[in-house]
């Protein structure tokens, strides 16, 4: 990969994205070879608002390569909250560490901080901007499970707010998917989410209100929460939302092959029973995070100049 | 690309600045720049694009919604003293696509153009987006990419089609 951060999954090719998931599955069946490869190296996490799991995940990641991690903590003890700007904190904490990771509440944080750092930089969020590297573990399950060619996908739930559906539809335009988005009408894809994949890949992208019409075709249905608050009252949520749940009854139409994923966590998107079927990879998606993360840490840190190759 | 020449503007074209001749309500200038056929009531955020607002002493004409035959009604913005690069011009092509440029030394209209539209504009621009980090008090510049009908903000994405002129940094 010829890139110095990793931003956002639009800045990606196919190649790259190969590149990626290729050395994770390569990690992933084999992590004591890579045990001790980045000894002594530290990762800098800069989270401004809390996800623990992203951040538990780049931590494992960076432990099992043999390296550690150098943690901000939390805005509220951290300089941030007398007032420090962004762009001074990465410039303080890039003196300590070999790469950073960030997560920040705004659209655009990590380009802007990516332009003051010499080391490499990874977006984990930014604000309802991009997720790539949550992209890149989804790629990696779809990929184990289905194949990223002659794809059809359904990507279901709240498109309007969920940056991974964004990212994770524009990455897509790089392979032969065919994407059907599943929503209701006021949770529909952005309109500059549709313009770009228009721009990458018209003829591939379909809109829906219903499951029920394209159930049958897809190799993966990909569901996200729809969350309570972007409704005016329960009501109106209860009967929205309940439109786009999916228990063994809907699954009665699907292809046996059928995966299903999520980025958890979910509330009642998925009946557990569910669970325990063929169809569920969403606890294999999230373990998947921590091969695909030590991959493009391995990745970046070799690309920082003295890693041993 | 070739002007075309319109009736409001005379074929030898050297003593017109922009207006009709049977209209000389901006006053004629020495040597600076020109921008005329301005959509009508644009004038005012032509000079907030260029960042031009009489602060270092430049003598500003500005005749608004003038009859015009190209446009129903235009305006005419005028720069004595200064003349404005194509670069510095092209960004005016966001709120006044058909401007034309004239470059005038001693009366005369010496080059004339049109404006391009640029592929990015920086520093010009805010976002509308309030959770963009170009919102904040970062030490970071506004850049918009310009696309065929609109701009979007290089930092957070955010796409403006309309009323690109209230984005226009005061
Ligand atoms: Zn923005």
């Amino acid at each position: 990969m010829r890139h110095d951060h990793l931003i956002t999954s639009k800045q990606l090719s196919r190649a790259d994205i190969e590149t990626v998931l290729d050395r994770a599955a390569e990690i992933d069946a084999d992590p004591s070879a890579v045990a001790d490869r980045h000894a002594n190296r530290l990762l800098g996490l800069l989270f401004f608002e809390p996800s623990t799991r992203t951040k538990m995940s780049f931590e494992t990641a960076m432990k099992r390569l043999g390296g550690d991690v150098v943690d901000m903590g939390s805005v509220e003890s951290s300089s941030v909250k007398k007032g420090e700007t962004l762009a001074d904190t990465v410039r303080v904490i890039e003196g300590y560490a070999d790469a950073l990771v960030l997560r920040h509440p705004k659209q655009g944080a990590a380009t802007m901080a990516s332009e003051f750092v010499d080391v490499p930089l990874l977006n984990a969020g930014d604000g309802a901007g991009h997720h790539p590297t949550q992209t890149l573990l989804d790629l990696y399950t779809i990929r184990e499970n289905a194949g990223l060619d002659d794809l059809t996908i359904g990507i279901m739930g709240d498109l309007k707010y969920g940056r991974t559906v964004h990212s994770l539809a524009y990455a897509l335009t790089n392979f032969d998917a065919r994407q059907h988005f599943v929503s209701p009408e006021s949770l529909q894809l952005p309109r500059e989410v549709v313009y770009d994949l228009h721009q990458a890949d018209g003829a591939g992208i379909r809109e829906h209100d219903s499951l029920e019409e394209v159930l049958p075709s897809l190799d993966v249905l990909y569901v996200t929460r729809i969350q309570r608050e972007r409704f005016p009252d329960e009501q109106e949520y209860q009967k929205v939302a309940g439109e786009y749940q999916i228990d063994m009854e809907t699954l009665e139409a699907a292809s046996d092959d059928l995966t299903i994923m999520h980025p958890l966590p979910r509330v009642d998107e998925i009946a557990p029973a569910i669970d325990e079927t063929e169809y569920a990879a969403y606890f294999e998606q999230a373990h998947n995070g921590v091969p695909v993360r030590m991959a493009l840490l391995d990745l970046f840190l070799q690309e920082g100049g003295d890693g041993d190759e | 690309m070739a002007m075309s020449d319109g009736r409001d503007e005379p074929a030898n074209g050297g003593d017109s600045q922009g207006g009709d001749d049977h209209q000389l309500r901006v006053s004629k200038i020495r040597s600076g720049t020109v921008i005329d056929h301005v959509r009508g009531g644009q004038a005012l955020n032509v000079l907030a694009i260029l960042g031009i607002d009489g602060s270092e002493g430049e003598e500003l004409s500005v005749g608004m919604n003038v009859p015009s035959d190209r446009l129903a009604r235009k305006d005419i913005v005028k720069v004595e003293g200064r003349e404005l690069s194509q670069d510095e011009v092209d960004v005016l092509s966001l709120i006044a696509p058909d401007a034309t440029i004239n470059i005038v030394r001693d009366y005369e209209v010496i080059e004339k153009h049109r404006v391009d539209r640029p592929e990015i504009v920086d520093d010009v621009l805010s976002c509308p987006n309030t959770g963009c980090i170009t919102t904040g008090d970062e030490p970071v510049t506004s850049q918009f990419e310009v696309l065929d009908d609109g701009v979007r903000c290089a930092y957070c994405g955010t796409i403006v089609r309309e009323e690109i002129a209230s984005l226009i940094d005061t």
